[in-house]
């Protein structure tokens, strides 16, 4: 028998039966797309083709078209690489650590989520392949790969290179972990679908029968997947802090960057999963299925890793006086006092004061308020990785190099493409992709629907 | 009779009367040909006497040949074909190959376990599984009971088994 309990809060609202799930969920992808998704996938598109015409113009002119200069080598392209890297990691982590910890609440999230994960690796794998300048001779530099030049490899030593095999592993599997979950859904859609819609839903079904002996291998592998992918969530934001914390730039050289990136990058990924499931539940209607109660636990996510966050900076400014060196010091005091200030304030607003907002039950349970609040916290992360990079570079040791830095109109093109291309990605997905897990939300109508509770 | 051909099948509505199911009509000495689910039963597999899987075995050995692979080609690469020093780095540090040696440890640990389990479980995108009941994949439980298999009982005595064992529906299906 299940065990029920009646002091949690239900999981799923409205009396929900098996069949309810099916339909509600399965609804969105049958129907025809309403006037809002055509708009807002408009829009997207748009801002994809504006955004294109910068990439475009980079990739022909060469990346003399972005603000860098001598002292500041890495500006907007980094930055943007690093946080949208950030944002991919709550898919994963909603769905393997969860699902280790046995967290039945990541049940209605996870599949939009991992979605959100595989868009924003794409967005942000972009950056350091454009910043290469001949991108089409990166696959030289950043793989293996046998050349023209004799026996040259790449070099193991390099952090950067690390980092190749960090972010296409974290894509790779979870790409696949996210396709393993749709399988069962696309087989409940085939098995709705007439004509051609069986067709394509049955090829992306590859077959699946529902039979227990696939359903328990099934199990195992998501068991395995998720505690391969829990370590490797973890391993991806600390390989992209190596980027920084291995060098000796002051500002950078830091022990404390692996963890405090890995907050940060959780931090700013269920913000952006608030943000996206928000606005999906009232277009969709699944308010029953993402209740309030999964926003209550989400926001208690934030409040730890912005907490956590909020503690990184103050230990950064303490080592930077405690350690005694100057450079470092000076770096510090360059960054909350020197010119980039507003920077600085709008990182320490945006992360450490706004997430504990969240203690107040009122502003975390309610949706007007949870909404603005990612947003404010997507705009702090993308500030935190702005003054890390570039605050550290342009002073740099020798005061007759020191440079200020401003986006041209390419820097700011580029940064708007990936967002035209995340939300068109994203609002794909929505329409023909099942955007709640229907097998696993199933599984539990029975211990945690409301009419269970009762 | 052919096998798996004809197939009488019981239709449930909950999990836990399916499960109770399962041992019911094993006990009485119905052999199950498999029970299919819109979802994941906890403890069906048990119940239908399935050994545990040994996917992750198939993990464990594609991931140590992540580790190897990773391994041999950075110490060759760095070490004996190109060595390069940079930075005043030694070019063979051990250290320096971890993160690498990680992540192939897991990218081939992942896709060799789903690979095993694509293979094992006949998933592939040109599949036409034999559908027993549309509704396995909405809200129904079916057990499906193979009649060649089960020659000695014959079709009324399988139906009452189901039918008693808390079967909602009791459905034939035969396939060509």
């Amino acid at each position: 028998m299940q065990v029920t309990s009646s002091v949690r809060e239900p999981l799923i609202t409205g009396g929900k039966t098996l069949k309810d799930v099916t339909h509600d969920i399965s609804r969105q992808v049958e129907g025809k797309p309403s006037m809002a998704w055509l708009l807002a996938l408009l829009v997207s598109v748009g801002v994809l083709v504006l955004g294109g015409l910068a990439l475009v113009a980079t990739l022909w002119e060469g990346i003399g078209m972005w603000g860098l200069n001598k002292t500041i080598g890495w500006a907007w392209d980094i930055t943007n690489f690093v946080w949208w890297v950030g944002i991919g990691h709550a898919g994963t982590l909603i769905s393997a650590v969860l699902l280790l910890f046995r967290q039945k609440w990541r049940m209605a999230i996870n599949r939009a989520a991992e979605a959100m994960t595989i868009f924003a690796v794409i967005c942000a794998a972009m950056f350091p392949i454009i910043h290469m300048g001949r991108p089409w001779l990166g696959a030289y530099w950043a793989l293996p790969l046998p050349n023209t030049f004799g026996s040259l490899w790449v070099n193991f030593n390099s952090p950067l290179l690390w980092d190749v095999f960090a972010i296409s592993t974290y894509f790779s599997v979870s790409l696949v972990f996210w396709y393993i979950g749709l399988i069962p859904d696309f087989a409940t859609i085939r098995d709705r679908a007439t004509g051609i819609r069986k067709t394509i839903y049955g090829a992306l079904a590859f077959g699946w029968d529902g039979a227990a002996k696939t359903w328990s291998r099934y199990e195992s592998v998501a068991l395995i997947l998720a505690g391969l992918a829990t370590p490797l969530v973890l391993s991806v934001h600390t390989i992209v802090s190596f980027d920084f914390a291995t060098s000796v730039i002051p500002g950078w050289h830091t022990t404390i960057f692996p963890p405090y990136f890995v907050a940060g990058a959780i931090f700013s990924g269920f913000a952006m999963v608030l943000t996206l499931m928000i606005i999906t539940r009232k277009v969709f209607k699944l308010e029953d299925y993402i209740t309030i109660v999964h926003i209550e636990l989400m926001n208690i996510v934030i409040i730890i890793t912005g907490s956590i966050v909020g503690i990184a900076y103050i230990t950064e400014f303490f080592i930077a006086w405690y350690s005694g060196v100057a450079a470092e010091q000076y770096a510090f005091v360059n960054r909350a006092f020197g010119p980039y200030w507003w920077a600085y304030w709008s990182m320490m607003t945006c992360n450490v004061i706004s997430p504990q907002l969240f203690w107040f039950k009122k502003i975390r349970t309610s949706i007007v308020a949870t909404f603005l609040l990612s947003i404010v916290v997507n705009i702090g992360m993308w500030f935190e990785r702005f003054v890390i990079i570039v605050t550290s570079l342009h002073r740099d040791f020798l005061p007759s190099s020191w440079a200020m830095f401003s986006p041209t109109w390419a820097d700011i093109g580029v940064y708007l493409f990936t967002f035209g291309l995340f939300f068109t990605l994203f609002l794909l997905f929505a329409k023909f992709f099942p955007v709640i897990n229907m097998a696993e939300v199933k599984s539990i109508v029975k211990s945690s629907s409301e009419k269970v509770n009762k | 009779m052919e096998r798996d051909k004809n197939f009488v099948l019981g239709v449930y509505d909950d999990e836990d009367v399916l499960l109770d199911a399962v041992s019911k009509v094993r006990e009485s000495g119905v052999k199950i040909h498999e029970v299919y689910s819109p979802f994941p039963v906890h403890g069906l597999d048990e119940a239908l006497g399935y050994k545990r899987s040994r996917l992750p075995i198939a993990a464990f050995l594609f991931g140590l040949l992540g580790t190897s692979l990773a391994l041999t080609m950075q110490f060759y690469m760095m070490r004996f074909d190109w060595p390069m020093i940079i930075g005043g780095k030694d070019y063979a540090a051990f250290p320096d190959f971890i993160p690498v040696t990680f992540e192939l440890t897991v990218l081939l640990a992942a896709f060799g376990m789903v690979g095993v389990f694509m293979v094992s479980s006949n998933l592939k995108p040109w599949g036409q599984p034999r559908i027993f009941d549309l509704r396995i994949t909405d809200d129904k439980h079916v057990m499906a009971i193979d009649l060649a298999a089960n020659a000695s009982l014959g079709e009324d005595k399988i139906a009452e088994v189901l039918k008693n064992s808390g079967a909602t529906e009791v459905n034939k299906k035969s396939f060509e």
